[in-house]
């Protein structure tokens, strides 16, 4: 029957934030060549009021829970609370390149509309629910953040990094799509919930060596895109060079999908076979916790010190995904939640701190910050407390549902391990701090630069929301803890 | 009944907000009106407070509402006033106050003043929350800002590279006690589904000894990994004497009379627990003990005035700390509060000496100051009575409970407090000599400190020498489990002899025959720079600890992890043909092929692993 490939209307709205977001990105690289070289940004202001209506479509199709286009994509709770973040996330980084942008590379406007397209596909990945749909999110998020990494042509830098960033991530994509070939010839289904329905019929369910590797293969890929150890190699370099609000974006938003990802194939798809992955997890999530922070122990470039304490957040973020249970997942929601706006904040600062073409990004640039421009070394301090994990912030809280759904999955070591290791980090956003507030600007610093207003409401967004995160942390745990539980309905 | 409790800490936070936000703009006046204001307002409310609940028979608590929910778990936003809070509360606003007047002189003509009086009301609010949370998540709220502020006062002279490196390792040695700290929390999560006082402590009660002992004495332990940390014990203290770096008002009111007892309070609050792992108080009275032996010995041989005292703090607290381990939990607040006295004293008065002789704090260069200030060496030497257990003045009675509890615990231990009693008096004594007798051995006219330092050295003198008659022990007998034991005054004849001698020698070494000392420490010979360098503490954990992390991580981690690429291909811009160059040579240089190398291995280490996992099952 004909009628039957015509979707109903609460399946299109179900995938009406992804509808946007796409046609926002469309209608803004088509728009970009009209614009004169001087009006290039008008595509910033237009991805920006996507981004807001993609928001808002959200809450709409909230109202239409379930699963669409024969259960090819489901929205949860889970899904909704991804996709709310990874578009937060990607209007804080538009308001923040608005005038980066302008400075860097003011002749062209296509920056922001592929950045729509990466946020359209980490959406997708939030509310995939079949292996090829959170391939294909998988890929247009990657796609487009290649090209965002490589932005600055003319800088090398940058160009190294997105040419990394697009070689080893199209060899670790090709991982995960070996997988799903697998464990398609394996089952005979890509839907996550079948699978998982197959693996948990021991009469059924086809040999565990197979079932074991494609979803190690699966992983491998997933573990590339969240910087986990030992695939994290790339990201030091990648985060380094990339523009800085692109480096906010590339660790709060795509992360962000690929734990979601994660979360769901692991929780759905492989929740009968947790015996095989927690004890592989546990192994990566301290490994990627101490390579991420004893690596940042001796960094000097802001950036790349930044992207250590990134992978270190990763680890911590993977010992709550091995404690495979409710607690655990609800707990990654709320970290990545908290991690999204610190990170976000503290990139904001070293956009503004390193000025022009990025030369100023060397440890000795922040010192006597706190006198020069008080209010940024400020919200800076609120960021890197919350990174720290001290407590009425954010990353105290997520830290804290972290090792209590930790140690409620009986994972005392790894439980001692994680907070030896926070413990550890102390020392290096430590060092930031004293550089701002206990040293003396180098000879020949220039004067203070006005804060431009985008980075400034960042700033501020950011600090706000992380405090609000530490002080009242039930209005975002609330959430976490409903879409936590729906994703494990059978 | 609401007795608006939170209002206690609120005021102090609202001085720090004024100040943060106006203080640049105002005079020094209005900043430290504002400062002392809220401070004495917050006062006057626990006074308020304490009056209208008295007697306190039962704690008092007040519920703001729920602080965070989820799942089974939940947080409730809660103050409570009990009679062991109620001390607390009239030390930290009473001996905080005092202190924040005394600031007036002693930072007039330092910069940062408003920053100064600013971070001194925030660790006003948060050690205020510290001792009125009724539950751990909030003490724990209060116990990291304390550090917070102790961090930032430390460095408050941060064009001292020392007072940084100081307020850094405070922070660092911190962390790992707030580690265990945290972890204690967590295991409490687990096992109790609560972090309440009120649910956690009688689930304890209601379990068997045998049946707890594993988790309880665990969580005890934990608990006391903070405690180390905060309360400067074995083998955590080393922060404390680095943290003499601060303006000397911050080393009496932190770093002497409130936030270092914050380990203290917690052991004496979590009692119940504490009381259920006899393994957990065993080892909390030996390191209580220890400490307060080897910082008392090194406290002998030190020559910066402020250092002396540090050590002394760092012993004193050993003693509170033994107190708490045998169950004298009374006895220890005691101390506590007496400590914060005489301590606070010794502080604000080596301060005003140091205000004499305009930043002097070494010993050798003091000498005859009684002359020159009269009121600081008189008050100084009230401070050095009460401290040397001398009766019938406070730090005798405090001390002589501890001592006799210790003694019902284990004779030996009652011995080595003793003689750590003896100590304390000699190292006390030894650096009024140095300071106030002979003749002066230094530059610069001396001059007495204004008022508004001499006042509240006067105050804290009449609290030393007549704090041991208030009824503090008695007061607190309702909160804790009763002590038996009886006074034995042989115990006590013995200890006072102890600390009468060891005011004895130091007035035969300093006054009587001064170079005797010298010739003593040279015939000691290793022993004494064994001790005058601190047993070499700090070297060892330097090359134990910290060389081999940061060297680990550097060579290791960062050199066969971190190929640091991009930093070595952009030494140098050049034009864009040269960097398509660089990016075709990048590729060829074998790094993004080792990169993929890695990724390849990892994948088949992930691989080989869940294929073997899921096979074998």
């Amino acid at each position: 029957m004909p009628a039957d490939f015509i979707p109903s209307t609460q399946d299109l709205l179900r995938l009406l934030p992804e509808a946007v977001l796409v046609a926002a990105g469309t209608i803004g690289l088509v728009l970009e060549p009209l614009l004169r070289d001087s009006r290039k940004r008008v595509t910033g202001v237009f991805s920006l009021a996507g981004l807001i209506v993609a928001l808002w479509a959200v809450v709409v199709s909230r109202a239409y829970p379930g699963t669409a286009f024969r259960n090819m994509i489901v929205v949860d709770g889970f899904a909704t609370f991804f996709r709310t973040l990874v578009i937060a996330v990607g209007i804080l980084t538009v308001i923040l390149s608005l005038h980066y942008i302008q400075r860097e590379r003011p002749e062209s406007g296509e920056f922001y509309p592929l950045l729509v397209f990466s946020v359209a596909g980490q959406c997708l990945m939030a509310v995939g629910n079949e292996l090829i749909v959170i391939f294909i999110g998988l890929e247009i998020s990657s796609i487009a953040s290649y090209i965002l990494a490589g932005y600055l042509r003319d800088d090398p830098r940058s160009n190294e990094s997105g040419l990394k960033y697009f070689l080893l991530g199209s060899f670790a994509t090709a991982f995960f799509l070996y997988g799903v070939a697998w464990i398609y010839g394996a089952t005979g289904t890509t839907n996550l919930r079948e699978i998982g329905d197959i693996i948990a019929k021991p009469e059924i369910r086809p040999p565990l060596v197979i079932v074991g590797t494609s979803a190690a293969l699966m992983l491998v890929g997933l573990a590339f895109k969240v910087a986990a150890a030992p695939f994290q190699i790339w990201a030091a370099d990648v985060y380094q060079g990339a523009p800085a609000p692109v480096t906010a974006f590339l660790a709060a938003g795509p992360k962000a999908a690929a734990f979601a990802v994660m979360v769901r194939i692991l929780m759905v798809a492989f929740d009968p076979i947790g015996a095989a992955w927690e004890p592989l997890l546990w192994i990566v999530a301290l490994a990627t916790m101490t390579i991420g922070n004893f690596a940042a122990l001796v960094q000097d470039n802001i950036k790349r010190l930044l992207a250590y304490s990134s992978i270190a957040h990763a680890g911590y973020v993977l010992v709550a995904v091995t404690a495979h249970s409710d607690a655990g997942s609800a707990a990654v929601m709320f970290y990545l939640a908290a991690y999204a706006f610190m990170n976000v904040g503290a990139f904001a600062v070293v956009t503004h701190v390193a000025r022009a073409g990025e030369r100023r990004l060397s440890l000795s640039d922040f010192a006597g910050l706190a006198r020069r421009e008080p209010a940024v070394a400020g919200l800076f301090t609120i960021f890197l407390l919350s990174l720290i994990g001290i407590p009425l912030t954010g990353g105290f809280f997520g830290k804290f549902y972290i090792f209590k759904a930790a140690l409620e999955s009986r994972l005392y070591l790894l439980t001692i391990l994680g907070l030896l290791n926070s413990a550890v980090a102390a020392y290096y956003y430590l060092r930031v701090l004293v550089a701002m507030y206990f040293h003396e600007p180098a000879a020949g610093t220039v004067e203070a630069m006005p804060v431009t207003p985008g980075v400034s409401f960042v700033l501020w967004f950011s600090a706000g929301a992380t405090l609000l995160l530490g002080i009242f942390p039930t209005l975002v745990l609330q959430f976490a803890d409903q879409g936590a539980s729906l994703a494990l309905v059978r | 009944m609401m007795e608006q409790l939170w209002l206690i800490p609120a005021l102090p936070l609202a001085g720090f907000v004024v100040n943060g936000v106006l203080g640049r703009r105002v005079s020094k006046a209005v900043v430290h009106t504002v400062a002392i204001g809220t401070v004495a307002l917050s006062f006057l409310w626990v006074l308020k407070t304490l009056s209208a609940l008295m007697p306190l028979e039962t704690a008092h608590v007040e519920r703001y509402g729920t602080w965070i929910a989820s799942g089974s778990l939940e947080f409730a936003l809660e103050f409570a006033v009990d009679r062991l809070t109620a001390v607390m509360l009239l030390v930290v606003t009473g001996v905080g106050l005092v202190i924040h007047i005394y600031s007036v002189g002693y930072m007039a003509h330092e910069g940062g003043y408003y920053r100064f009086f600013a971070f001194l009301n925030l660790f006003m609010f948060f050690m205020l929350t510290l001792v009125l949370a009724n539950n751990f998540l909030l003490l724990f709220v209060g116990w990291e800002g304390v550090g917070l502020c102790s961090y930032l006062l430390i460095g408050f002279y941060f064009l001292r590279r020392s007072a940084t490196t100081a307020g850094n390792k405070a922070f660092i040695v911190n962390r790992i006690g707030d580690f265990g700290f945290s972890l204690a929390m967590f295991l409490m999560v687990v096992t109790f589904g609560s972090l309440d006082f009120a649910k956690v402590f009688p689930a304890v009660e209601k379990m068997p000894v045998e049946a707890a002992a594993g988790v309880v004495t665990a969580i005890c332990l934990l608990l006391f990994v903070g405690a180390t940390g905060k309360s400067a014990q074995i083998p955590l203290y080393v922060w404390l004497p680095d943290a003499m770096e601060g303006p000397t008002p911050v080393s009496a009111l932190i770093h002497a009379a409130t936030m270092v007892t914050a380990g203290v309070y917690m052991i004496a609050r979590s009692w119940p627990l504490f009381t259920h792992a006899p393994l957990a108080m065993d080892v909390v009275a030996t390191i209580g003990l220890l400490t307060a032996l080897v910082a008392a010995t090194i406290g002998m041989t030190q020559f910066d005035i402020k250092k002396v005292f540090a050590y002394s703090t760092v012993s004193q607290l050993g003693y509170m700390i033994l107190g708490v381990g045998v169950g004298a939990f009374g006895a220890g607040i005691f101390h506590l509060v007496t400590h914060a006295f005489f301590k606070a004293l010794l502080f604000l008065g080596s301060g005003s000496v140091i205000h004499a002789l305009s930043g002097e704090q070494d010993l050798r260069k003091m000498g005859g100051l009684r002359k020159h200030t009269p009121i600081t060496f008189v008050t100084l030497v009230c401070a050095g009575v009460a401290i040397a257990g001398v009766p019938p003045f406070s730090g005798f009675f405090s001390k002589d409970e501890i001592l006799l509890a210790a003694h019902h615990h284990h004779p030996w231990m009652y011995w080595i407090g003793a003689l750590t009693a003896g100590i304390t008096a000699f190292y006390v004594f030894r650096a009024i000599f140095l300071c106030f007798f002979g003749e002066y051995r230094g530059e610069g006219r001396p001059h007495e400190s204004p008022p508004s330092m001499t006042i509240p050295l006067i105050v804290l003198a009449a609290l030393s020498l007549g704090g041991g008659f208030l009824p503090v022990p008695h007061f607190l007998d309702p909160v804790f489990p009763a002590m038996e034991g009886q006074h034995e005054s042989a115990l006590v004849f013995v200890s006072v002899a102890l600390g009468l001698a060891g005011i004895g020698v130091a007035a035969w070494f300093y006054v009587l025959r001064p170079g005797l000392a010298d010739r003593v420490a040279a015939s000691l010979g290793g022993l004494y720079r064994l001790v005058y360098n601190k047993y070499f503490v700090d070297e060892i954990y330097w090359a134990a600890v910290v060389r081999p992390v940061v060297g680990g991580s550097r060579t290791l981690l960062w050199r066969v992890m971190d190929a640091g690429v991009i930093d070595g291909i952009v030494n140098g811009i050049g034009g864009r043909a040269r960097d398509a160059g660089r990016l075709v040579r990048l590729l060829q240089s074998g790094n993004i092929r080792s990169y993929a190398t890695w990724v390849l291995l990892g994948s088949v280490f992930a691989i080989i692993g869940m294929g073997l996992a899921g096979g074998l099952r």
